[in-house]
């Protein structure tokens, strides 16, 4: 599902390069956490991996896709096959949940009948029913990343990349998002995702791929925070 | 549902940031105004050229001392001359008829000429009036030949006149079309920044291009073609008041400007409008979105 080969990543003007000689290899669905400390590289991976930056060296394959050769046009048609959740939700603020959740089918060209039919059901799944119109300030940290899933699940992608999506949740929320990442990873979505939050890595008992340095320094299956 | 979404979102557009857009509006319709002001005068010059070198005449005038083989030589040539169509001989009385017409307010001047000092010429058409230099070159050096004179110096002239205010108004479409742009990216950018989340999200998961940049490249368009639709009202006010009122006397003078000709002009305003504003934001979203 996903292949990164030898993919080095040097910003311009960085004495040494954030990715250094990658190799990985993650199947359909898999459960991935990268972890490592800031500044490691991770989250390179998830940005080459939608398509955002370019590796300087290597090769990405996604979905059977060569990500590498991929020309931007071809960008969005890509992207709609990847969710994506991030630390700071982004979601927007004079929307409520569901007309986020929507806005994201619309503007891929769905009508809004599709998504009266799909929004209700996909923010039921994420255990929002009841509060589809409030709107992100009405809104807990925790109900409002579950809108972020929502809205990355919404259009049933093969891919789903959490970049820290605990980041700003306090530890029982943490454990409640990994619980509905977990059931997304059970429909077959692969799930990668990129954390320091050790507790979660330790309780999840999946897949921990390791960065230092740019470099994999570990890749274990079932593993730990270590 | 995608159209209505784009429209609504270029309507939304335009209100929001309402002081620029009337900005832009302003100098696009004045820009375009210049714009179609100096192609009219263009089309009307080309016109008028036309219409007057059409009935250029050359008159050849001759020595006062000119011999009867010389007229005889020089009248058989011009007929044999394939550039010109006929020649009416002027003799010294038709002259002073002419000069009479031409000074007729000044009786002092015209007792002082004696018909027998004035020349007499011969008056030409040409097949192709466009070459009545080269039959000055021609016969200018004929003996018995004076000069050779036609009203192109005169024309020339009055035509430079009306290039020369063609070029100023094209310069001035051209510096206003310069600040229309900056207005156009500027406002585009401002739309762009107060959408940043938005468009963020879209292209997040995955919305085309077209569909990110088309309400802001429509807001830009909407404008340019609010602004030729003024441009073409200014047009008309400058058609009715200034050319059919304030310069009506020199009517004779012109070839008239026709509704059809103002309403002509329109396309190419709303065409440089609209085409201007779409690429100008389009480039600055390119810049400033990166998608």
């Amino acid at each position: 599902m996903i292949q990164l080969e030898q993919v080095t990543k040097t910003y311009p003007k960085a004495s040494r390069p954030s990715l250094d000689n990658v190799s990985v290899a993650i199947e359909k669905g898999e459960f991935v956490f990268f972890i490592g400390p800031s500044g490691s590289g991770k989250s390179t991976i998830i940005k080459m991996l939608l398509h955002e930056v370019a590796p300087s060296k290597g090769r990405i394959v996604v979905n059977g896709k060569d990500v590498t050769s991929m020309r931007s046009w071809k960008r969005p048609a890509f992207r709609r096959s990847i969710g994506c959740v991030f630390q700071d939700f982004r979601l927007l603020p004079n929307r409520t949940a569901y007309e986020n959740v929507a806005f994201a089918l619309e503007v891929i060209g769905k009508t809004k009948a599709v998504a009266r039919r799909v929004v209700p059901e996909v923010l039921e799944l994420v255990g929002l029913g009841g509060k589809e119109h409030r709107y992100p300030q009405e809104l807990s940290g925790g109900e409002q990343q579950r809108v972020a899933v929502a809205r990355a699940f919404v259009n049933r992608p093969l891919i789903l990349l959490a970049d820290e999506p605990t980041g700003n949740l306090d530890p029982d929320t943490s454990i409640e998002i990994m619980r509905l990442l977990d059931r997304i990873n059970r429909t077959g979505t692969t799930v990668v995702m990129v954390t320091h939050d050790s507790n979660i890595v330790n309780q999840m008992r999946r897949r921990v791929i390791e960065i230092e340095s740019g470099r994999i320094v570990r890749d274990q299956a079932r593993g730990v925070y270590g | 549902m995608r159209l209505k979404y784009v429209l609504s979102e270029v309507m939304v557009g335009l209100w929001r940031n309402v002081t620029m857009t009337i900005a832009m509006i302003i100098t696009m319709a004045v820009s375009l105004t210049m714009l179609g002001a100096s192609g009219l005068i263009y089309v009307k010059v080309a016109e008028m050229k036309e219409l007057y070198f059409e009935n250029i005449e050359v008159s050849i005038f001759l020595e006062t001392e000119v011999t009867e083989e010389q007229k005889t030589a020089i009248k058989a040539s011009l007929d044999a001359d394939p550039l010109i169509d006929s020649v009416t001989y002027v003799n010294k009385e038709e002259a002073y008829e002419v000069f009479e017409e031409m000074f007729r307010d000044s009786p002092d001047l015209l007792s002082a000429i004696d018909p027998e000092v004035l020349p007499e010429s011969y008056r030409l058409k040409l097949v192709n009036p466009q070459e009545y230099e080269a039959i000055g070159e021609q016969y200018a050096e004929i003996e018995g030949v004076d000069q050779v004179v036609d009203r192109s110096g005169v024309l020339d002239k009055i035509f430079n006149l009306f290039s020369a205010g063609q070029k100023i108004a094209l310069v001035a479409a051209v510096a206003m079309a310069v600040a229309a742009l900056l207005l156009v990216a500027n406002t585009i950018q401002v739309a762009a920044y107060s959408k940043r989340r938005e468009v963020a999200v879209m292209k997040l998961v995955g919305a085309s291009n077209w569909f990110i940049q088309a309400p802001f490249v429509l807001e830009a368009v909407v404008a340019g073609l609010i602004g030729s639709l003024l441009g073409l009202g200014a047009l008309a006010g400058l058609k009715k008041f200034l050319f059919d009122g304030a310069l009506s006397a020199l009517q004779g003078l012109f070839a008239p400007v026709s509704w059809g000709e103002v309403l002509l002009a329109f396309p190419l305003m709303a065409a440089v409008g609209g085409v201007i504003s779409a690429i100008t934001a389009w480039v600055t979203l390119r810049f400033y979105l990166r998608v």
